[in-house]
């Protein structure tokens, strides 16, 4: 490991703190992304929006469609528009192919609102963005938002942070009309696989309405009057803190962070919504509501933990709020984590972190593939949790892997979602394939190894022989 | 997801929807995969890295290792430099790679880092091991495709390493053109067969198909040496498939090495397939092996043996320049109607060469160089077809309108088989067939009323 990473990786029950909140070391394998990833990512959602990338056509490309959002109605945000900024306005600039497109996009699929995506190359070339949003919502009778993710701005905190903002512009712009006093809104959930659906599906039980959701399966008018709710619930802390507190001060809205991730914390987010509005009804279906999701989901998990009880995890997530909540609910599941690490954990996530784990468990902050297959390796672990760019990494050491990012296909929020979380890691960690894999495999395979004449393991101690080379005629 | 499209086809002038391209640096780092011991090198911000490596690993199922110099908003303003010293030191220290090449991004370039420069005071710096190498190359991003990107990294390696010691070899470079692992794997074998010593650049066979070990190696055992790349200065020919990913390495090298080339269409398909096997063989001064005749053999076998159910079907064709113009041909000999052909790359000679290979059979086809998949669907709206060939992006529009889709090209992000199973050569043809024989039968056998589904077709 290099000395400059050393800081950034301590053991639960060490004092020394995780140095976390700088810039990769330039030359990392990092698994971290930029800021235009992070606002891309938060505004995504909202189905009703058409969404403008003002940049070449990769930023574009690479964010078409590859989160599974779900809408429960438009799609317009799963095409993917963009200026495909060329040399040409490189040169002139692109302020005026971003008002071109505006206009034919606008006229074509008439949207609620536009954002329009800054990218590193519009923002080094100068482009106005702002400038042209506002000329674009004079002109188009819709709001026309920019968003500032220039890639180099930092990591995909600071697209968070844009994001943010983004939404600042629309909300407060709606009529508040009809909203009751118990009423939310839900705050850094993105309806992966229909997660918001379950919890909103809670929250109806207990009596409660929920103004917007921001952004799973978001639209712009119920967004443009979000201000108009008693309480902020926010449950992906990274990402919609900022906004929440934005809210509080602008409109007086009080927020609280939860997360909807693992039995515990679901009640327990559930518990503190119905806590705030301090009504006995609310409380009394509160906790009808858990009673009768545990009810349902226990004797599963019970079973399913026989089986895991004793196994080990590791795990490698965007925020620290969603590392919290997996190695309670793991525990639940009778695991323990023997490495715990995030991309954009706070210095105070990590401390409360090395509190929840157990002794001796290792966290990073900012890791990469190698450190990451040394520890999978060394802790002999038998799951993985990450995401797209992990999964194959776990695959190759022959380790269980469940990706609780943008690519899961299955709910793992609410109760529900618990049970669903549990069978997805006990059908890959109990899977019979990792038999087959060499390192993990049973003594048969190993004589096999041994009967093989390549040697096996390490590529790179393999004397090379070009394929198609023959040496005798003087080519090396 | 696809109400939105409508058939009116309004000229679009300031905007791409849905596209069938990407950006350059992907492609250079997809090549640069297949050098062995390499590791790629983003010169950028980070998100490009990660966007790049998460759709490799999506396409390949494989992990993806690629460094980043992390720019942030004081890089932006005052260069990159710094960061690209600070990156070349941390990746000998840590990975250990034989070579790093540095591609640029669409910021560095605009910025106007000078990479050259950069590379040589890390040298004299000492930064650089003894032994090792840094190449690089210009990707800008608002310039070309990801195809441009596979092309300019092949002519970085080739710039940096290719070397003329004035001894000609027996060797004969290829290069293979973007195409899967399995493919290249199939050229070598077909070079093999001709007994041809042959230097394949790229090559990302046993790279991107690496078998499960239980290790994870940052380095696979494949991909071409730094020591061949320096050969192939040496060689006495060069065969570049496809002129849009290769022909720049080959002209580069016949120019820096005086080895005479030749372009030639990637051998997808029986016309395309027998254009390259006659190379090889004129190559070599041989006979054509009794083994390739018959998987030839074998081919046209198949598409005999299945001319009724090919005749006349309509097909959609889109993708990189170089693999939807050897698969239109290929349609088309096996006489079906590719009706509208489209790449998100450029070209005018794109037009110009489709237009060419479809004059007899569809004179009307829809054809257009960097376009987009919203048009390819308007086009569908407009002229509906039996049968759609492309990347996994086609498969809204397959949803949408129902009409089955081959998955072809990159990226494919919701199959797998591609990395594995080749689709050049003859029995790649074959494979190919058999997938557009098998999509269209499928469909025969599931829109068939009760009376008239069979058994045997």
């Amino acid at each position: 490991m290099l000395d400059a990473r050393k800081s950034q990786v301590v053991t639960a029950g060490d004092a020394r703190a995780v140095v976390c909140d700088r810039p990769s070391v330039a030359g990392s394998v990092t698994q971290r992304a930029c800021t235009f990833c992070g606002a891309r990512v938060v505004l995504y959602p909202i189905s009703d929006a058409l969404h403008l990338v003002h940049g070449p056509s990769g930023c574009a490309a690479f964010t078409w469609d590859i989160r599974g959002s779900l809408s429960s109605g438009p799609q317009l945000h799963r095409l993917s528009f963009n200026t495909d900024i060329r040399e040409n306005e490189v040169i002139f600039g692109g302020e005026k192919k971003l008002l071109r497109a505006l206009r034919e996009l606008v006229a074509e699929h008439k949207p609620k609102a536009a954002f329009v995506y800054a990218t590193c190359l519009t923002g080094v070339i100068g482009d106005d963005v702002e400038a042209v949003c506002r000329t674009a919502t004079t002109e188009l009778g819709i709001p026309v938002i920019p968003v500032q993710s220039e890639g180099f701005r930092g990591t995909k905190k600071q697209g968070y942070s844009a994001a943010c903002t983004a939404l600042g512009q629309l909300i407060g712009t709606g009529s508040t009309e009809g909203i009751g006093r118990l009423s939310v809104n839900i705050l850094g959930d993105f309806n992966i696989a229909g997660e918001i659906w379950t919890i909103k599906g809670y929250l109806e039980r207990m009596g409660i309405e929920v103004v917007a959701t921001m952004t799973g399966d978001g639209r712009v008018d119920a967004i443009r009057r979000a201000h108009g709710a008693t309480l902020n619930v926010v449950q992906c802390a990274g990402s919609m803190t900022g906004l929440a507190k934005m809210m509080q001060e602008k409109y007086g809205i009080p927020y609280i962070q939860v997360s909807f991730f693992g039995l515990e914390d679901c009640a327990d987010a559930l518990y503190q919504i119905a806590g705030h509005f301090a009504d006995k009804d609310v409380m009394a279906r509160t906790r009808q509501v858990v009673r009768e999701e545990t009810a349902t989901v226990l004797p599963e998990l019970a079973r399913l933990r026989q089986d895991l009880n004793g196994k080990v995890a590791a795990l490698y997530v965007g925020g620290a709020f969603k590392a919290f909540s997996l190695v309670k609910a793991l525990r639940q599941l009778g695991m323990r984590v023997a490495m715990a690490g995030t991309q954009t954990g706070a210095q105070a996530d990590y401390e409360h972190l090395k509190d929840l784990c157990d002794s001796g468990t290792i966290l990073a902050d900012d890791t990469n593939p190698l450190e990451l297959a040394g520890w999978l390796s060394s802790c002999e672990v038998d799951l993985f949790i990450g995401g797209v760019k992990e999964r194959p990494v776990a695959y190759k050491l022959g380790i269980g892997f469940c990706d609780h990012n943008h690519e899961r296909k299955i709910g793992l929020a609410g109760f529900s979602g618990m049970t669903s979380f549990a069978r997805e890691v006990h059908a890959t960690v109990m899977s019979p394939v990792w038999k087959l894999v060499p390192r993990r495999a049973s003594a048969r395979s190993f004589e096999l190894r041994a009967l093989s004449s390549e040697p096996a393991g390490d590529g790179r101690s393999l004397v090379l022989r070009p394929l198609s080379v023959e040496p005798e005629r003087g080519v090396p | 997801m696809l109400d939105q499209t409508t058939a009116t086809i309004t000229e679009r002038t300031a905007l791409k929807i849905n596209p069938a391209k990407t950006c350059q640096p992907v492609g250079a780092m997809y090549a640069a995969l297949g050098v062995h011991g390499c590791l790629p090198h983003s010169h950028g911000s980070q998100g490009c890295c990660a966007y790049h490596r998460s759709q490799l690993t999506r396409h390949f199922k494989e992990p993806i290792m690629a460094s980043t110099s992390s720019f942030t908003e004081g890089s932006s303003v005052f260069g990159g430099m710094a960061n690209l010293q600070q990156a070349i030191s941390t990746i000998f220290e840590m990975y250990d790679p034989e070579i790093i090449a540095v591609h640029t991004t669409c910021l560095s370039e605009t910025i106007g880092d000078d990479i050259p420069t950069i590379i040589g005071k890390c040298q004299i710096e000492g930064k650089v091991p003894e032994g090792k190498v840094i190449v690089h190359c210009n990707t800008p991003s608002y310039v070309g495709s990801h195809v441009t990107g596979f092309s300019n990294m092949v002519k970085g390696f080739v710039k940096y390493l290719a070397t003329s010691t004035g001894r000609r070899s027996e060797a004969v470079n290829i290069i293979p053109g973007w195409v899967e692992p399995s493919d290249m794997a199939e050229i070598k074998r077909y070079a093999e067969a001709f007994r041809l010593a042959a230097i394949m650049l790229p090559d990302t066979s046993s790279v991107l198909d690496a078998p499960t070990t239980g290790e994870h190696s940052f380095y696979p055992k494949g991909g071409t040496t730094v020591a061949q790349i320096r050969a192939m200065g040496d060689a006495r020919h060069t065969l570049a498939l496809g002129a849009w990913a290769s022909s720049a390495g080959a002209e580069l090298l016949e120019k820096q090495c005086q080895v005479p080339h030749e372009v030639l269409d990637l051998p997808i398909g029986l016309a395309a397939t027998d254009r390259f096997v006659s190379a090889l063989a004129k190559l070599t001064g041989t006979a054509v092996p009794q083994a390739i005749e018959d998987e030839r053999g074998r081919l046209v076998d198949v598409i005999s043996d299945m001319h009724q159910y090919l005749g006349g079907k309509t097909v959609a064709i889109w993708g990189d320049p170089d693999q939807v113009i050897a698969l239109t041909e290929f349609c088309r000999d096996m006489d079906m109607k590719p009706v509208h052909v489209l790449t998100g790359g450029h070209g005018q000679a794109f037009e110009a060469r489709i237009k060419e290979i479809l004059a007899d059979s569809v004179p009307d086809a829809n054809i257009k160089q960097q376009g987009d998949l919203f048009l390819m669907h308007q086009w569908i709206k407009n002229r509906p077809v039996d049968l759609m060939i492309g990347t996994t992006y086609g498969k809204f529009i397959s949803r949408a309108e129902d009409i089955p889709l081959v998955r072809y090209g990159w990226p494919i992000l919701d199959r797998v088989g591609h990395s594995y199973f080749a689709s050049v050569g003859y029995t790649g043809g074959l494979r190919l067939a058999t997938q557009i024989i098998t999509a269209i039968q499928e469909r025969q056998d599931r829109d068939a009323p009760d009376h008239a589904f069979e058994l045997v077709l």
